[in-house]
């Protein structure tokens, strides 16, 4: 198996598997942010506002490490620097 | 399918480009300082207003409302830096979904300069509160050994602000690139729609999170002063 199959053949795997196992363990802890969030809701409803914008600050603070996951693997998908750098050594031979 | 307006190239002579990213970008400033410099010129306190001054009355106070509950403090002070970040940033993400608007907000270099701005202000703002040893001082705290944490803290802060908001705009526009190409007549509808409500919650994320580092370094001065009269207050309340 040639180089260029190789890089290719990895990188689309790992972009896969970045994603597939970033994004579950996000999911979960959003999950559980949420429902803290709203049981928190549902016994002080009147600290709605408050309970809303930490929950929110909160979720988005978790979700930040699955965007991390996606950026890495569109990094390998379509600006993949070991890509172009073997791409570029076998287009100049 | 580009990942970055960056790499849409309008005119280009030697270092010097103008991307899309250039380009939306003073189109959004544009919008903004136009349409509030149009329904300004007219201010009127009479009992009906026109309906941009509503418009911009109603958001305004909103803005400051938001600054108050987080940070129990005067808004004045932060309206003017905070609401221009929200604005900006919600204004481009919104209009994300008029056809050919490439969002500049989904190119890592506006996210980055808009982090930039947030690390910058933090000792601007927490120097001209705490003067300048009261702010140094908010480094060493709980204690000195916490010191090259709370740098490393401040700066992937401003990493993690920057490639939040980067990967949520972007994302959603790849998202609805690859919904087209996938079942093009009604699905990309929902998936704009599901931009716009990211787009919206990012803007406002970006910005409480921006206002919490920036008063954060005053809180614990504030609290110190305030302890006194909070103590009384706990008292009364329910």
């Amino acid at each position: 198996m040639s180089s260029v199959e190789l890089i290719g053949m990895i990188s689309i795997i790992m972009a896969g598997a970045t994603v597939g196992i970033g994004a579950p363990v996000t999911a979960i802890a959003e999950g559980w942010a949420v429902s803290r969030g709203l049981t928190a809701l549902a016994q002080q409803p009147d600290a709605a506002p408050v309970i809303t914008r930490s929950m929110f600050i909160g979720v988005a603070m978790c979700e930040s490490s699955a965007i991390y996951c996606f950026v890495v693997s569109i990094i390998l998908i379509f600006a993949n620097p070991f890509w172009n750098h073997v791409v570029a050594l076998t287009g100049g031979q | 399918m580009d990942i970055t307006p960056d790499a849409i190239v309008y005119w280009e002579a030697g270092p010097v480009r103008i991307t899309a990213t250039l380009v939306f970008s003073w189109f959004v400033m544009g919008i903004l300082v136009g349409g509030s410099w149009l329904v300004t010129r007219r201010l009127s306190t009479a009992t009906t207003l026109s309906r941009g001054q509503s418009l911009l009355e109603i958001v305004v106070e909103m803005i400051q409302e938001q600054i108050r509950d987080v940070t129990q403090q005067d808004p004045a002070r932060y309206l003017p830096f905070v609401g221009t970040l929200f604005l900006f940033i919600a204004v481009s993400n919104i209009l994300a979904i008029v056809p050919s608007f490439h969002p500049p907000t989904g190119s890592l270099s506006t996210t980055a300069a808009l982090a930039l701005c947030v690390l910058a202000s933090t000792p601007l703002f927490g120097i001209t509160e705490r003067g300048l040893s009261g702010f140094l001082r908010t480094y060493l705290q709980p204690s000195a050994f916490l010191l090259p944490f709370n740098i490393i803290g401040e700066l992937t802060r401003t990493v993690a602000l920057a490639l939040r908001l980067f990967g949520n705009v972007m994302s959603g526009s790849m998202m609805v690139a690859a919904a087209l190409a996938i079942a093009p007549l009604f699905f990309p509808i929902i998936m704009s729609a599901l931009g716009l409500l990211i787009g919206l919650i990012q803007a406002y994320i970006f910005a409480i999170l921006a206002l919490v580092f920036i008063a954060s370094a005053n809180q614990a001065h504030q609290e110190q002063a305030q302890t006194a009269s909070t103590s009384e207050k706990r008292k009364d309340g329910p």
